[in-house]
């Protein structure tokens, strides 16, 4: 099958600064990829690009589609999630889920309703109404029950409770995922999804600089905790990153055998977030 | 096509108060000032003792001449369209703030991010909010005015029938019936003459990153003071009244019911107005006929100034589509 988004020398030039600097990368269907990233790396004008939102230089196709030219048509296939605020305020369930049923040839009113009839929301309540969590049940159960081939997840649990998030993800996963689906998804909370994700991509400062799929990811990324007399040692072979714990050191190395390291301490794999903290070292510096 | 009837639907969930109870409201307190002005003048009438009840009212249409009865006729006319006014003037400031709000609000609440989810272009988005402007709250506000002028006739000749008059006769005198399909027809004329209000007001709630009433306000106004300064100065003869008239007030009073009749009114008409009775009577008469009124289609400042609304609504759009601030 071929590719549901292929960026080429993708670049955006805000007024002062570069958000997207010639950003190549692939995204194949039937994979979750987590876009990951510091504030201001770029990430949500990653996503502007490919939903059509922003003008930008280089090519970029999305379902075999030009966002800049055909939104319309691309829009029926693509659907998003912003962050948790964008539901109108004035709108009404039973509102929403007209309007929807009646604009997009993909929904699915009886799946919609399913999902609503698992949640606490009634068919008259206003969006203004709402607490965070349920206006994204809300806009969650709207978006599931859309066939579309990609999703497009933008800080979609922000300023959610624990519960909430949980829940957000699982759904997503029981109920929607399949193989013939695509979800990118960008999120702060690296730890809550990252069991979830097939492919993972680091975007700092307008390019990418880790674009992997987790198989790899465990691979190429291995953390070693080593004592202190070996820690000299360990050093020589560069980690990325060092931390101390209970007189012990924690190496993150990329690229170094397993063999290798075990010869060290104990080996096992970095979480994403260690992972994450140890690349984007210095950004805010 | 459904599309589109949908989202004309989402913007009357989201304007219900505006479009369709403030001109009902609008016309409840008119009703309700009629009733109040009713009963004060029975009870100062009881009061006073004034004997009208022995005058009997058909023994005075008995006698009057056709030309009298006209006179009578149309005063009735005016009565139902009398409420027209004041739900005019509301409905003025409704389209008004809607069309500055409609391309604006939704960017500023980030709401916009959920429509532009869905398989909806912003030709139709636009176009949908256009309709409702133009079409939808106008014909709300004339229906409710319509409801509330003969409710008002009804009133009155109903007091009238009460003292003697003969109610059958005096509805007979009035023209509901023509007086109400004036007032629909006048919808479409309408609907092409606030075309450059309702293309600039749109434009702005397009194009602002913020405060869009004062930008809709300060260009037009700013350019024609502008205007009238060089003028002052003479130096170029480009007339300030035309540019204040032609360009500032088409592009934000234009919404505003019946705007164009001035434009319309041929200067010796004018001139007569308010000479003799009859002569009133004839020229708005004829000011509310909807052949004279259509007639004014084909000026200059109806084609003009369409063809200048239509422009600025495609602008209008080009911002929507990629005007990138949320």
């Amino acid at each position: 099958m071929s590719a549901v988004i292929t960026a080429n020398g993708l670049s955006k030039q805000y007024k002062s600064s570069l958000a997207l600097d010639n950003v190549s990368f692939q995204i194949e269907p039937g994979r979750i990829v987590g876009l990951i990233g510091p504030n201001g790396a770029g990430k949500t004008t990653a996503l502007k690009a490919i939903l059509g939102l922003t003008d930008f230089s280089g090519q970029l196709n999305v379902l075999g589609f030009d966002p800049r030219k055909q939104r319309d048509q691309l829009m029926g296939e693509v659907c998003f999630i912003a962050d948790v605020a964008v539901l109108p305020r004035w709108i009404k369930v039973s509102q929403a889920v007209d309007f929807v049923a009646n604009v997009h040839p993909r929904f699915d009113r009886t799946k919609c309703e399913a999902f609503l009839a698992r949640t606490k929301l009634q068919p008259d309540q206003r969006v203004r109404q709402m607490s965070k969590g349920m206006i994204v049940q809300l806009h969650l159960a709207l978006v599931m029950a859309i066939d579309a081939k990609l999703l497009i997840l933008d800080e979609p649990t922000l300023g959610l409770d624990i519960l909430y998030r949980k829940q957000f993800y699982q759904n997503l996963l029981e109920d929607y995922f399949d193989e013939n689906k695509t979800i990118i998804v960008t999120t702060h909370q690296v730890e809550e999804i990252e069991h979830i994700l097939t492919d993972l991509m680091f975007i700092r400062d307008g390019r990418i600089v880790l674009d992997a799929d987790m198989d790899t990811v465990g691979e190429r990324f291995i953390e070693v905790m080593v004592n202190a007399d070996k820690a000299d040692a360990a050093r020589q072979l560069k980690p990325l990153d060092e931390r101390q714990v209970f007189g012990k050191s924690i190496f993150l190395f990329d690229g170094v055998s397993r063999a290798v390291l075990e010869q060290f301490g104990e080996v096992r794999r970095p979480s994403i977030s260690d992972l994450f903290v140890a690349t984007m070292k210095g950004t805010y510096a | 096509m459904k599309t589109f009837y949908w989202l004309v639907k989402r913007e009357f969930w989201e304007h219900r108060g505006s479009f369709l109870w403030a001109p009902i409201i609008t016309g409840g307190i008119v009703l309700l000032l009629t009733f109040m002005g009713i009963t004060t003048a029975e009870v100062f009438r009881m009061r006073s003792g004034v004997q009208i009840n022995g005058i009997d009212f058909n023994a005075i249409t008995a006698h009057m001449d056709a030309g009298a009865l006209s006179t009578l006729g149309n005063a009735l006319d005016m009565s139902i369209l009398s409420p027209a006014i004041l739900v005019g003037i509301v409905m003025f400031l409704v389209i008004f703030f809607y069309c500055l709000g409609s391309l604006y609000d939704d960017r500023r609440d980030r709401s916009i991010l959920f429509w532009k989810s869905l398989p909806i272009s912003d030709r139709d988005t636009v176009l949908s909010k256009v309709a409702c402007a133009t079409m939808l709250a106008p014909t709300i506000a004339v229906v409710t005015s319509i409801v509330t002028g003969l409710l008002m006739l009804m009133m009155m000749t109903i007091t009238a029938s009460l003292h003697g008059a003969n109610l059958w006769q005096m509805l007979g005198l009035a023209h509901p019936f023509r007086v109400v399909a004036n007032m629909l027809g006048m919808i479409p004329l309408y609907a092409l003459w606030a075309l450059p209000t309702v293309g600039w007001l749109m434009l702005c709630s397009a194009w602002a990153r913020n405060k869009p009433f004062l930008w809709a306000l300060i260009i037009p106004v700013g350019t024609g003071t502008f205007v009238s300064w060089f003028n002052l100065m003479g130096l170029f003869s480009l007339s300030d009244r035309w540019f204040w008239g032609n360009v500032v007030g088409r592009a934000l009073l234009s919404l505003f019911p019946g705007s164009w009749v001035p434009w319309q009114v041929p200067g010796s008409a004018a001139a007569k107005f308010g000479q003799t009775a009859s002569d009133n009577h004839q020229i708005m008469g004829d000011m509310l006929a909807l052949s004279h009124n259509y007639s004014a289609l084909v000026s200059p400042q109806f084609l003009i100034g369409a063809a200048a609304g239509i422009g600025m609504l495609a602008g209008a759009i080009w911002f929507r589509r990629w005007r990138d601030d949320s």
